[in-house]
């Protein structure tokens, strides 16, 4: 038994754990039960909810159709140190992240297949978000639409996007929306997003942590939030405390998904990975999302959402930005626009 | 003289008023927090957040990672201790600077230089890969993370004692006929077992609460490698914060009862020497 | 043997070369002086101290240099970068500074009076050692954020302490003060008072005395203790992240700006802060062991 089939003999099911509490449990595959097989999803920080519940509806689905377990372990975390630990090595068989492009700096290094993003169906990206505002009760500082972040006095709450995926969409959805005013243009873009993070005075590593400090430590007037986020805000801190605000332009956010070829040939798990992800496109699947405030792609699932997400103008980042290794390189590698636009207030 | 004497008063008592003041509001308050925060529900919620099979494997590999790494920083700083103090060699002194030398390394840099070794695009990764080893993201990056943050403890306890006893009682012993085993275990030990206890407990209190070098290493695999406090910072994120803090002040418990058994044996370490 | 139990975290200054004759052998001969097990310890020593410290540190030595000489001082001339690291040193130098009184007081006020609850404050002395650095940080994110016990008064007069460089400061103070306390302690201890009462005695006031002949004394310790204090302060990550802000050029630590350029799979730049970060307070120590051995 090589080093990993030690520490996964140390994971515990419910069910192994009432069993074997009191002794160091090594306990070992047999405790899982013959012909379980398992998978490891590396996520990002807001889809916790959604995979929980997406997990154990596909197990289901799994027990039915192939008479076999699974079960499925998750980590969570920023999108960017996700990655960074499947290239590092961390024996992830479906990556599904924030953003195209750390799956393809996980691809530049050979373990998913360069292609990957055409493999699914819509981009590779079974569910998509967008960039909301969230203020508090009663929107005191009035705030309706980009412009208004930065006027004076109004705080803005954001994480950083050279840490968090979430905050590259809510850079990249501040500029499209201030090029399309008149008279703009790049450098009026940038002018104004280095007016809105002065308005910004914590700027955390991840979108929870900006969501904890805008709504547990009572931070700034406005947060960018992912959509779900935004909601999930709503359930888990009062209803009563925040309303969300659709400005008139945002970015569609396309969290994509991949099944990582090298980890999967070796461990022999590819037809449950595989598996794993088209089901993310079932209607149950859709349907799951939806309910978890992901804007799902299946039809039926958006209309029986009913009015549960208005519409609004969203840009693309291949039409806006051309693609994801563009973007990246203009506004968030070392010197691009995020490093020359933060000047931070003093 | 008088007044002399009424303000020595005055100026000590403000003095303890002030560490009274200090202690409280800059050490016992935070301390206080957790407890606050992690009961604010009532006692059933925190309990419950303990039990669960995620944090119970937390805690599982929590005491497993501090089981390794402490017995490991034990022989090896017992050794070092030895060596550094009953001989004399050049380099001596450079050896108890390397020995020190974890203690002014960021956390974040003691996981990265896992990183950079074991990492896939590390020194090592590929060797490893190749046979099908995985040692960050697992039990053992964690091990050796931990390792490298509370490497100087035992050490840095034992090498001022054993320097201030000096080495005529082992010399003794050696002359006498003693072998190294018997002088170690029946003249050095003796002398130093309340000193290696408490570098013990204490690379054990810093061992179960490190953070920043497991959080490179860890991979983040829920019930699986996340250590307590990456628990912590998962339920925190997950808006759990009763969970979160529960999680917390059970860590907390566990290093002050370790430091309560240090204090204990600083306390009657003397009597209890004195009878042995 | 309290004296010296109590030794045992914080050791004073220690005299790294005292040759007894006896032990002296010659260094390539094989007899080190009548003790036995030198091979044994000496191996022993080398493979921890090797495997543990020596090759991670060499890996991370080696691995900045992959962007050439040229690229290495690119990537830490940064302006993000030098402002990273100042906030980091001059922080942790602050912090330390500011430590020092508060572990005076701590530590006199633990040896030489007796009153109600000196078991429960020298316990807490210990607490910031006890406290894993994340429960920390997120314990002292919700005291001091401006809806926190103390933020909120602290707000109410016009300081806003979490999300600022001062956040940074307080939780630097947090990790560092047992060091001086516990470093100062058996010093004063063994510290006689007849001096100071000869002091008083020939005319000289209490500050007077505290001046010139108490601090003077413990002036070695105190060192020490700023020395632990400063180390441990600076390359602090776990419960700074939560309190600090983060704010690039203003409240962003080096330690946070090696975990991002890692995060942006930028390894050698990670390491190269790594690396500087390593040089800058080895040098900072060494300076520090130097003016220890002056004063000792």
């Amino acid at each position: 038994m090589h080093i990993t089939g030690v520490l996964s003999s140390l994971q515990i099911t419910r069910r192994a754990l009432t069993a074997s509490l009191p002794g160091i449990a090594l306990a070992g595959r047999a405790a899982l039960g013959q012909g379980t097989s398992q998978l490891l999803n590396v996520s990002y920080d807001p889809t916790r909810e959604f995979y929980r519940a997406y997990n154990a509806e596909f197990a289901r689905q799994w027990r039915t159709r192939t008479n076999q377990n699974v079960q499925i372990r998750t980590s969570h975390g920023g999108s960017g140190r996700q990655a960074r630990s499947v290239i590092d090595g961390l024996q992830a068989d479906v990556v599904t992240l924030a953003l195209a492009y750390d799956i393809d700096a996980i691809a530049e290094r050979g373990l998913i297949a360069p292609d990957w993003q055409k493999r699914l169906p819509d981009n590779s990206a079974p569910y998509t978000s967008t960039i909301v505002f969230l203020v508090r009760k009663g929107n005191p500082k009035a705030i309706r639409d980009w412009g208004d972040l930065i006027r004076d006095g109004v705080g803005v709450i954001t994480p950083n996007p050279k840490t968090s995926g979430g905050a590259r969409w809510n850079h990249l959805a501040a500029w499209a929306w201030a090029r399309r005013q008149p008279g703009g243009d790049d450098a009026s873009a940038e002018a104004f997003l280095s007016r809105l993070y002065r308005n910004v005075p914590v700027l955390d590593t991840g979108a929870r942590g900006s969501t904890t400090t805008f709504a547990q430590r009572e931070q700034g007037d406005v947060l960018l939030a992912w959509e779900n986020e935004a909601h999930l805000a709503f359930e888990e801190f009062g209803r009563d405390k925040f309303e969300i605000i659709y400005p008139s332009i945002s970015v569609l956010a396309e969290p994509s998904v991949a099944v990582v070829d090298r980890i999967v040939d070796r461990r022999g798990t590819r037809a449950l990975a595989e598996a794993y992800l088209q089901g993310l496109y079932t209607p149950e699947a859709q349907a799951l999302a939806a309910k978890h405030f992901y804007r799902p792609r299946d039809a039926q699932a958006r209309a029986s959402a009913g009015d549960r997400f208005p519409t609004l103008e969203l840009v693309t980042v291949d039409a806006e930005f051309g693609g994801w290794g563009e973007a990246q390189r203009r506004h968030f590698d070392d010197g691009g626009s995020f490093d020359r636009v933060y000047r931070p207030a003093r | 003289m008088n007044t002399d004497r009424r303000e020595n008063l005055l100026a000590r008592r403000s003095a303890i008023l002030a560490a009274i003041l200090v202690g409280v509001l800059f050490l016992l308050l935070p301390l206080l927090a957790v407890f606050v925060e992690a009961l604010r529900r009532g006692l059933p919620p925190a309990l419950e957040a303990i039990a669960d099979p995620d944090a119970i494997a937390s805690i599982r590999l929590t005491l497993l990672v501090a089981a390794i790494a402490v017995p490991v920083n034990t022989i090896g700083g017992v050794a070092a201790a030895w060596c550094i103090t009953k001989f004399d060699f050049p380099g001596r002194g450079a050896m108890l600077a390397f020995i020190e030398l974890p203690f002014s390394v960021s956390p974040v840099i003691s996981g990265l230089v896992w990183v950079l070794l074991f990492g896939a695009q590390g020194w090592f990764g590929p060797w490893l890969q190749e046979r099908d080893i995985q040692i960050i993201f697992a039990l053992p990056g964690l091990v050796l993370a931990t390792v490298f943050v509370t490497f100087p403890f035992v050490a840095r306890t034992l090498v001022p004692l054993m320097q201030e006893q000096g080495r005529s009682a082992e010399e003794a012993a050696a002359t006498l006929g003693a072998s190294g085993w018997q002088t170690f275990l029946r003249v050095t030990l003796p002398d130093i077992r309340w000193a290696l206890l408490s570098g013990v407990l204490l690379c054990n209190a810093r061992a179960m609460g490190e953070f920043g070098a497991v959080s490179v290493v860890s991979g983040h695999i829920r019930g699986e490698t996340n250590t307590m406090p990456l628990h912590v910072e998962i339920l925190y994120n997950e808006y759990q914060f009763v969970g979160a803090f529960a999680v917390a002040a059970l860590l907390a418990l566990l290093a002050l009862v370790t430091l309560g058994a240090k204090a204990v044996l600083e306390r009657y370490s003397g009597m209890l020497g004195a009878m042995l | 043997m309290m004296a010296a139990a109590s030794t045992v975290f914080i050791a004073p200054p220690v005299e790294r070369e005292k040759p007894t004759g006896a032990a002296r052998g010659r260094w390539f001969g094989l007899r080190r002086g009548p003790l036995p097990g030198f091979g044994l310890t000496f191996g022993l020593t080398l493979l921890w101290l090797g495997l543990i410290v020596l090759l991670p540190l060499a890996a991370l030595a080696l691995r900045p240099w992959t962007l050439g000489i040229e690229g290495v001082f690119r990537s830490l001339s940064e302006p993000r970068v030098l402002a990273a690291l100042r906030l980091s040193f001059v922080s942790a130098l602050l912090a330390a500074a500011l430590n020092v009184p508060l572990g005076l007081l701590l530590a006199w006020v633990l040896v030489r009076e007796r009153f109600p609850g000196r078991r429960l404050l020298d316990a807490a002395v210990d607490l910031p050692f006890a406290l894993p650095t994340a429960v920390a940080g997120l314990a002292l994110t919700a005291l001091y954020a401006p809806n926190g016990w103390l933020g909120a008064p602290l707000a109410a007069l016009g300081w806003q302490v979490a999300y600022t460089p001062w956040g940074i400061g307080i939780a630097m103070m947090f990790v560092g003060l047992p060091f001086i306390v516990r470093s100062v302690e058996p010093v004063l201890r063994d510290f006689p008072r007849d001096a100071e009462e000869v002091a008083a005695t020939l005319g000289a006031t209490a500050a007077q005395t505290m001046w010139r002949v108490v601090l003077p004394a413990l002036r070695p310790a105190l060192l020490a203790g700023f020395t632990m204090a400063f180390a441990r302060a600076v390359g602090e990550y776990g419960s700074i992240i939560f309190i600090a802000g983060n704010r690039p050029m203003v409240s962003e630590i080096a330690p946070l700006l090696i975990v991002i350029r890692l995060e942006q799979f930028d390894y050698a730049g990670a390491s190269a802060v790594g690396l500087a970060m390593l040089v800058l307070a080895f040098a900072i120590l060494l300076a520090l062991n130097l003016l220890q051995r002056r004063a000792g």
